[in-house]
């Protein structure tokens, strides 16, 4: 039975203990922080949390203002709001000025699913990726988010991370290591590579006791760095195995599988498969039910596995 | 506050006037770049980096200084100009305005010593300097900033360059709504209320009078003043300092296009159009003529 973590309540805590180590650290919120647990922070820490109120422009351009005077600036709303609404501010100033802001992206893909389309995030992805400068940061689990949280602080540059809303299988224990930009090889094998990244890393792990099963041992690829891609991890994935499968919690339009594309296709082709949200947007209900109706299954994966390995045939 | 003298308000309407020309001289070198909003703050740029601001141009990023910032990206050549005259970089470097290879970029790039925020597309200059001014005045210690940390908030002061077309922005009201609650009274917005924006009047692009009466009400204190008044720049810009408790702004009456009679009141000077040779001498021969009635420099 699969074990489940809050996430938010993770960041939460992560944030709480970052400010106990740093006086520097600035947490700013668009008044949305009872949603994605910075209230944790400004209970600690009232004298440095900014609540600008419901002004997302005003959230990224006040942290600007803060990151340009020694100070650490994290901003916190929800993900799509600063991927269409606050985005201008964010390739202005984070990416083209270089101002090192970090950008918590609360309820991302569709982990908010009660409310709906409205508050999903789906192209997040694909919109931060394609901003020169830019990292992508998406924690897999509970113990993922504590992990990350003081590399992301200590990037040199602006970080969009991508944080889910609800609780999520447990993956990793405290012997978990990661790096931003160094893809984590979670399970090994020969046959495909399913990449995974978020939630659906635990789904690409499901599909490859299923495959197993079948005789196919698939190697799973954690890239919770989208950008900037493990290019070396991509690239070996496709020379040792052959076939890969990408899966993601988002558009299959310009996210984890369209960077994967990008970099197979140029380096070492092979046949790839896309799991991830269609051209389309989502619709209300809880969250299994939501992932489950848009495909983004473990299932689907080991289908898409099926092919990608047929397609080595061909 | 101080008085100030004749000889300062006259040496600072000079270095506005060699503001102007020098920006005359990097927009028909470029052919291209705007014209008319540079002129309608070149007073008030003289005055700032020439009187005003402690800024250190042999150490720019000394983190005592105060911060300029120009909202109003597409003034760039006048940013531009007044640093180079400052001594941030050679004036030579003027030359090299929105031609590749180059630091001084159609608009301000940070990559240029003396340069505080990125800006072009307009609005965020009063959110992100009121960013900077809580912050700077947050009293703690400041680790990353300085090997010996500091007890006391920083003195330094957020002065912020805005347009009044400008102010259609809807992130400008955001971020003097967070000035105002916080009660920053290191920050200082100027309105160059030239009265003109890309295509026409602000009065019949969107109308945004009563400006003063809605910084007001947004919290502000105000200040209205002839903006190509040197000594009104001066006094405004000491008064607002003397007011702690709030944010200030300065609305600067002015005129866009102020210097070449065939430029004020045109928006078509805004940027769309690069003086013919004809043109340019005549302006030239305006602004020297301009130059040359203020008298001699008196290094006052």
């Amino acid at each position: 039975m699969t074990t489940l973590a809050p996430m938010r309540q993770a960041y939460g805590e992560a944030l709480v203990e970052l400010g106990r180590d740093r006086e520097d650290v600035v947490v700013l919120s668009a008044d949305v922080s009872n949603s994605d647990f910075s209230w944790m922070f400004a209970e600690a820490f009232p004298e440095r949390f900014l609540n600008v109120g419901i002004a997302e422009q005003s959230l990224v351009d006040v942290a600007v203002g803060v990151a340009s005077t020694d100070h650490v600036a994290i901003a916190n709303t929800f993900a799509f709001l600063f991927a269409t609404r606050a985005l201008e501010m964010v390739r202005t100033h984070c990416c083209y000025g270089g101002v090192p802001v970090k950008l918590m992206g609360a309820y991302a893909g569709v982990s908010d699913s009660f409310d709906g389309p409205t508050h999903n995030a789906i192209t997040d992805i694909a919109i931060m990726r394609s901003l020169p400068g830019m990292a992508i940061v998406v924690p897999a689990d509970a113990v993922a988010v504590a992990k990350f949280l003081p590399q992301v602080v200590a990037w040199p540059g602006p970080v969009y991370m991508r944080l889910n809303r609800n609780e999520v299988p447990v993956i990793f224990d405290d012997d978990y290591a990661p790096e931003i930009g160094r893809a984590v090889v979670v399970r090994e094998g020969r046959d495909v590579t399913l990449v995974g990244t978020g939630l659906m890393l635990s789904r690409c792990l499901d599909a490859a006791k299923t495959l197993a099963e079948e005789g196919l041992e698939a190697r799973v690829l954690e890239v919770h760095t989208v950008k900037p891609l493990d290019v070396d991890a991509i690239v070996a994935a496709a020379r040792e195995t052959g076939a890969i499968v990408t899966a993601e919690e988002h558009s299959v339009i310009g996210g984890l599988g369209g960077a994967v594309a990008e970099t197979v296709v140029g380096a070492w082709p092979v046949p790839l498969e896309r799991v991830g949200i269609g051209d389309v947007f989502a619709t209300t209900g809880a969250y299994d039910t939501i992932l489950e109706h848009l495909g983004l299954t473990s299932a689907a994966i080991v289908s898409a596995a099926r092919r990608a390995v047929d397609g080595k045939l061909r | 506050m101080h008085q100030h003298t004749d000889a300062l308000a006259l040496d600072l309407a000079r270095m506005a006037q060699q503001l102007r020309i020098d920006v005359l001289e990097m927009v028909v070198r470029a052919k291209s770049g705007h014209l008319g909003g540079p002129y309608s703050s070149a007073e008030i740029l003289a005055a700032l980096y020439f009187h005003h601001l402690h800024v250190d141009p042999d150490d720019p990023s000394w983190p005592e200084r105060d911060r300029f910032l120009l909202s109003k990206g597409h003034a760039a050549p006048i940013l531009y100009a007044v640093l180079a005259r400052r001594g941030f970089y050679p004036v030579e470097e003027l030359e090299t305005f929105r031609r590749f290879p180059t630091r001084l970029e159609g608009h301000p790039d940070m990559k240029l010593p003396g340069v505080e925020m990125v800006a072009g597309p307009l609005g965020h200059g009063v959110a992100v300097g009121a960013g900077m001014a809580w912050s700077l005045s947050r009293v703690v210690p400041k680790p990353s900033a300085v090997s010996a940390p500091s007890a006391f908030a920083s003195r330094a002061r957020v002065v912020v360059l805005l347009g009044d077309g400008e102010l259609d922005a809807g992130v400008v009201w955001e971020g003097a709504m967070f000035a105002a609650k916080h009660r920053l009274g290191n920050l200082t917005a100027i309105v160059d209320n030239n009265g003109i924006q890309q295509t026409g009047a602000t009065a019949d692009v969107m109308p945004t009078e009563p400006i003063a009466d809605k910084w007001r009400a947004f919290g502000w204190h105000v200040w209205e003043i002839h903006g190509h008044n040197v000594r009104e720049i001066l006094d405004a810009l000491d008064r607002a300092d003397e007011v702690h408790a709030r944010p200030s702004v300065i609305i600067a009456r002015t005129t866009k296009g102020r210097g070449v009679s065939f430029m004020e009141y045109d928006h078509r000077w805004h940027g769309g159009l690069v003086p013919t040779e004809a043109q340019y001498e005549q302006a030239m021969a305006e602004l020297q003529t301009s130059l040359s009635e203020l008298g001699a420099e008196t290094k006052a």
